[in-house]
């Protein structure tokens, strides 16, 4: 049967009668063959959600089927790339269309027929089961691309290719199973976007993801294979703290979803990244990172798919034994995509126009989070970090909400601290992670007791400012105690001097964890030197005035990351300013 | 074109608010563009915005005025919007639709473009660096201005932001390379057209600018083309004829409105405010046409305007704007009412392209530092104007009290400046300098000690 468009409301199209398309299948939608995805069926009608522009297409024009669900093609040659939302390659599309994008263009996200070199791993004869590695090839100077049997699939090696140059649509080995199926592996295979791959097991979080931010990594830590939002209105630096931990972050690989932000922000992804050097492997930044760009302007339902397509792609990575991190900017547009797609199909709304199934949504998604015990028994995680749009930055609204329910960790971005230039603007008050809990035993083994204590002290001293500066509000700070001024003093140092990163400056955008220690346990020194001092009946005027607050604060510039040995001649510094002062109160 | 041109459908099934409803239709594409006959004589332009087997939903741009069900004739046009486009295009005005309105005749090439345009490809796109001097010290200094940009002003009812908008446009110095200025007003008084048309006469630039202009009193739902007829042009001007356009929209808040007023008469479910759920959507369809592209010459770059609803920046229209704009011009009422111009809000703007455009090899090297100690200092004002309103000026400690003292003259020396004054970006700074070093050295906590040494000891 034929079959063909009746109606056409935005990306939406319909089909009249029964069918038999079943759900989510792709198929391709009108005589210019846009791509398109079954997202119900009925007895009376099929709705179609197309990833295209759908201007110009009429009724009774055919549609065409698949009979597969919709897919992305894995393999190598992901890496460094660009995708659209349904994983078309953007850099192929613009070989193809030029600089705007067209429509009805089907190319797979990996060529192919490009050549591999590649290293087997089994011989003719071996028993292979699913998960284990039968090839391997570098995909780029840092990322080994390991070819695994697929799910399902156990057997005996058959035939196999040799090593070296092979096409990657080639087949590298057959395998015979009990009831002798051959089954061929080349180095790509399908899978369907939507679907969460397969997993031995879920393992515990227990080491910590170290992004370098200062912020994050000592305060509210996040476990590799853990959940964060980054909730903030624009202009909080959303953005730029994603694109710093897409920068730092000490996972294997990133994974970097623009879902229906600024074009101009993915071409500096693009930019930047190529030139940045990753600290820990000398390489550029982008042999380690898959983009994924639906920008603003880009079609809607392409937007709603675009996440899925990300996480697909890391978790195909997750399988190989890395750890990836995928950023997902901006959540609150593909919640928004939802809501458009939902609205256009006469759904009943339910909390500001949201479908009801947002929070079932959001949850499948942030759980395909975790660290794993892969097929074929290798480590890997897949960390999500979301940023969050709120309306009117409200955070009470439906998104950051029911996010909130499902993440793990929330760092909360606050208007005025961004509007005082503080970056990161996280705000300490409002943030959480329930990682650090976990994570505690990982910085202890590092560094000791005193790790905890350092950093508990800092978290209290922080919520004591905040009942403090409820009163200077009143009073103003001249009326306060000296003990309680002293409080203002360091948490001043901790403020400006710890939370506040510069993003810009070569030293002070990734901080190795040694330095943030260091940088933790001389404040606390200090901290603990001025109360001596206070005893000593000196007023914390003159401990102020002698400026080991500010040599406290310009540590993060002046001591290099590469020799935090440096601290200790800061700490005599800041000794013998303060035995002067003591000197002039005897 | 397969598509018959004769095919004219007789008569409506249904009229609602600015959409009709024609039955029996065969062979129409979405979005199409439909021509409407009334009464034999009158034409009006409409767009298919659904299809439902055999009946088409259509929004008519000039009102559904005068239309019955008998006395309409409808015929399909075989494709969506088109504007004629030719380098003699510059220099002319038209209406809200892009019909001509200086009485000089149509745009004749068979060129024709989209008004839709397509979205540029993330990889084609180059990634804005120039900086653009507008001669302003709040914009140039704060929050710069970049080739490439969407950088709107937010505003609100009765400030200066189209003296702000023209005093950019008289003096934004794109250097060497032709440059163009695209206008388009949506829902504009009759007086603030009148306006512009008169500052861009007085500054000889008219014969650059092309106006698109739907006055408040024209079709509200023309106005959903306005900006689109607009940033058609600019993109044509730019990539095609390799020149620099400023698109300066305005208001973007009237335009949000055509977009609800449409929305509800089709009956969508309403998200914020009665707005549609798709705002975000449609308003980024516009602002990204704003930027540059590999390989191509010219560049577009835009100023909305639009006014904050009761000077509301959580309004779905700046809301909404603020995450798709590389930044934002916000313009404050209390500096207004202190006679300062231009009412830059310091702390609430922002140029998100502005940290790659600035320094050593575009404007000085010493831009950053200075902007960064500038924000920080001055946000350190608002938190001792508070205490003052609630413990009076006499009790605040010393460094307070000088930070309300720097706080007055920021505004008065540094935001303040004349319609007609026109600052160096050495000027900008130097004033920023020469500010800051109001301050002790304790407290400018953004700069190392190098730079203290250099900008603030020694000079």
């Amino acid at each position: 049967m034929e079959l063909l468009i009746h109606s056409i409301s935005g990306p939406i199209v319909k089909i009249k009668g029964e069918t038999s398309l079943f759900m989510n299948e792709m198929v391709y939608v009108g005589n210019s063959k846009l791509i398109g995805e079954v997202s119900a069926v009925s007895s009376n009608e099929a709705i179609i959600q197309v990833f295209e522009n759908t201007t110009g297409l009429k009724t009774n024009e055919p549609v065409f089927r698949t009979e597969s669900p919709l897919f992305v093609t894995l393999g190598p040659g992901l890496i460094s790339s660009i995708f659209d939302g349904i994983c078309r390659p953007l850099d192929k599309m613009e070989a193809v269309s030029g600089s705007y994008i067209s429509r009805g263009l089907n190319i797979p996200s990996v060529d192919i027929d490009k050549q591999w070199d590649i290293t087997l791993k089994v011989k003719p004869g071996d028993k292979v089961k699913e998960g284990d590695i039968y090839a391997v090839c570098s995909e780029t100077s840092i990322i080994e691309h390991r070819f695994i049997v697929p799910e399902g699939i156990n057997g005996t090696i058959k035939s196999i290719c040799s090593n070296g140059m092979h096409a990657a649509k080639d087949i590298i080995c057959s395998i015979e199973d009990d009831k002798g199926n051959i089954q061929d592996l080349s180095m790509v295979s399908r899978w369907p976007l939507r679907k969460a791959r397969n997993v031995n097991r879920r393992l515990p979080p227990k080491v910590p993801l170290i992004t370098g931010q200062r912020v994050i990594d000592t305060l509210y830590p996040i476990a590799k294979g853990g959940t964060a939002a980054i909730p903030g209105g624009f202009g909080a630096g959303k953005t730029m703290l994603q694109h710093q931990l897409a920068k730092w972050s000490d996972a294997d690989m990133i994974v970097y979803i623009g879902c229906g932000e600024r074009g101009n922000e993915m071409t500096q992804v693009l930019e930047e990244f190529s030139e940045l050097v990753d600290p820990k492997t000398g390489k550029s930044m982008l042999e380690r990172t898959i983009l994924i760009a639906n920008t603003s302007n880009m079609p809607v339902a392409a937007r709603e798919a675009s996440i899925y397509s990300g996480v697909t792609l890391a978790e195909y990575y997750r399988d190989m034994g890395y750890h990836v991190a995928v950023m997902a900017d901006s959540t609150s547009r593909w919640a928004e995509a939802l809501r458009e797609i939902s609205g256009r199909l006469e759904e009943m709304p339910a909390e500001e126009g949201f479908p009801a199934y947002l929070p079932s949504r959001l949850s499948a998604f942030y759980e395909r989070a975790g660290l794993y015990e892969t097929l074929g028994s290798r480590i890997g995680s897949v960390t999500i970090i979301g940023a969050v749009s709120p309306q009117g930055n409200d955070f009470s609204e439906p998104v950051t909400q029911n996010t909130k329910r499902f993440i793990r960790c929330f760092w909360a971005l606050d208007k005025s601290l961004a509007y005082a230039r503080h970056y990161p603007a996280v705000n300490w008050n409002m943030s959480y992670s329930e990682y650090a809990g976990e994570l505690q035993e990982w910085f202890i083994n590092k560094f000791g007791n005193e790790y905890t204590q350092y950093r508990n002290e800092m978290i209290k001293l922080l919520a004591e400012e905040a009942s403090l500066m409820d009163i200077v509000k009143l009073i103003g700070a001249d009326l306060l105690a000296d003990e309680q001024k002293s409080v203002l003093d360091i948490t001043r140092v901790i403020r400006i001097g710890f939370l506040q990163q510069n993003a810009t400056s070569p030293i002070d955008c990734y901080v190795p964890l040694e330095k943030q220690f260091s940088m933790m346990k001389y404040t606390s020194m200090l901290y603990v030197k001025t109360k001596e001092l206070l005893k000593m009946q000196i007023p914390q005027s003159a401990i102020r005035d002698s400026g080991v607050y500010e040599l406290m604060i310009k540590a993060k510039f002046e001591i290099p990351n590469d020799n935090i040995e440096k601290f200790s001649q800061l700490w005599d510094e800041i000794k013998k300013k303060l035995d002067a002062v003591a000197e002039n109160y005897k | 074109m397969e598509h018959d041109m004769n095919i004219e459908y007789v008569g409506l099934q249904n009229i609602n608010g600015p959409l009709i409803v024609v039955d029996g239709i065969k062979d129409v594409g979405y979005e199409e563009t439909v021509e409407i006959i009334c009464n034999e004589s009158e034409r009006r332009t409409g767009r298919v915005i659904e299809i439902n087997g055999d009946t088409a939903i259509i929004q008519v741009f000039d009102g559904t005025e005068g239309l019955s069900l008998q006395n309409t004739r409808t015929r399909f046009i075989g494709h969506s919007m088109e504007i004629s486009l030719s380098p003699n295009i510059l220099g002319r005005i038209f209406d809200g639709a892009g019909r001509p309105k200086d009485g000089l005749g149509k745009i004749l090439s068979d060129k024709r473009y989209d008004i839709n345009g397509s979205p540029i490809n993330p990889v084609a796109r180059e990634y804005p660096h120039d900086y653009i001097h507008t001669g302003i010290s709040s914009i140039d200094g704060l929050t710069t201005l970049i080739k490439g940009q969407k950088l709107p002003i937010f505003s609100g009812s009765g400030m200066l932001h189209n003296e702000l908008a023209v005093q950019i446009v008289k003096q934004a110095n794109v250097k060497g390379s032709e440059y163009g200025i695209v206008f388009a007003a949506m829902g504009v008084k009759n007086d603030v057209a009148q306006y512009f048309i008169r500052s861009f006469e007085e500054s000889g630039v008219l014969e650059r600018v092309v106006m698109f202009l739907n006055i408040a009193n024209d079709p509200i739902i023309e106005r959903i083309l306005t900006p689109r007829c607009a940033l058609t042009v600019a993109e044509y001007l730019a990539f095609e004829l390799g020149m620099d356009i400023l698109v300066i929209m305005t208001d973007m808040t009237s335009y949000a409105e055509a977009l609800r007023e449409l929305s509800s008469a089709k009956g969508e479910v309403p998200g914020r405010k009665g707005y549609p759920g798709y705002l975000y959507s449609d308003l980024a369809s516009l602002y990204e046409r704003a930027g540059k592209i590999k390989g191509r010459k010219g560049s577009v770059t835009q100023i909305p305007i639009l006014t904050m609803p009761n000077d509301d920046i959580t309004h779905p229209v700046p809301d909404l704007t603020g995450y798709i704009t590389e930044g934002q011009i916000v313009l404050d009422r209390t500096l207004a009412q202190k006679g300062l111009y231009p009412p830059v809000s310091i702390l609430m703007s922002l140029s998100r392209l502005m940290k790659d455009g600035i320094g050593e090899n575009f404007t000085r090297g010493d831009h950053f530092v200075c902007s960064n100690q500038l924000y920080s200092s001055y946000s350190r004002v608002t938190d001792a104007r508070s205490l003052a309103s609630v413990i009076g000026e006499e009790d605040l400690s010393p460094i307070d009290k000088l930070y309300l003292q720097f706080g007055k003259r920021f505004e008065e020396k540094f935001l303040n400046q004349g319609l007609y004054v026109n600052r160096t970006i050495d000027q900008t700074l130097d004033l920023g300098w020469e500010l800051l070093r109001m301050l002790p050295v304790s407290e400018l906590d953004r700069l190392g000690d190098k730079e203290i040494d250099k900008y603030i000891k020694q000079v």
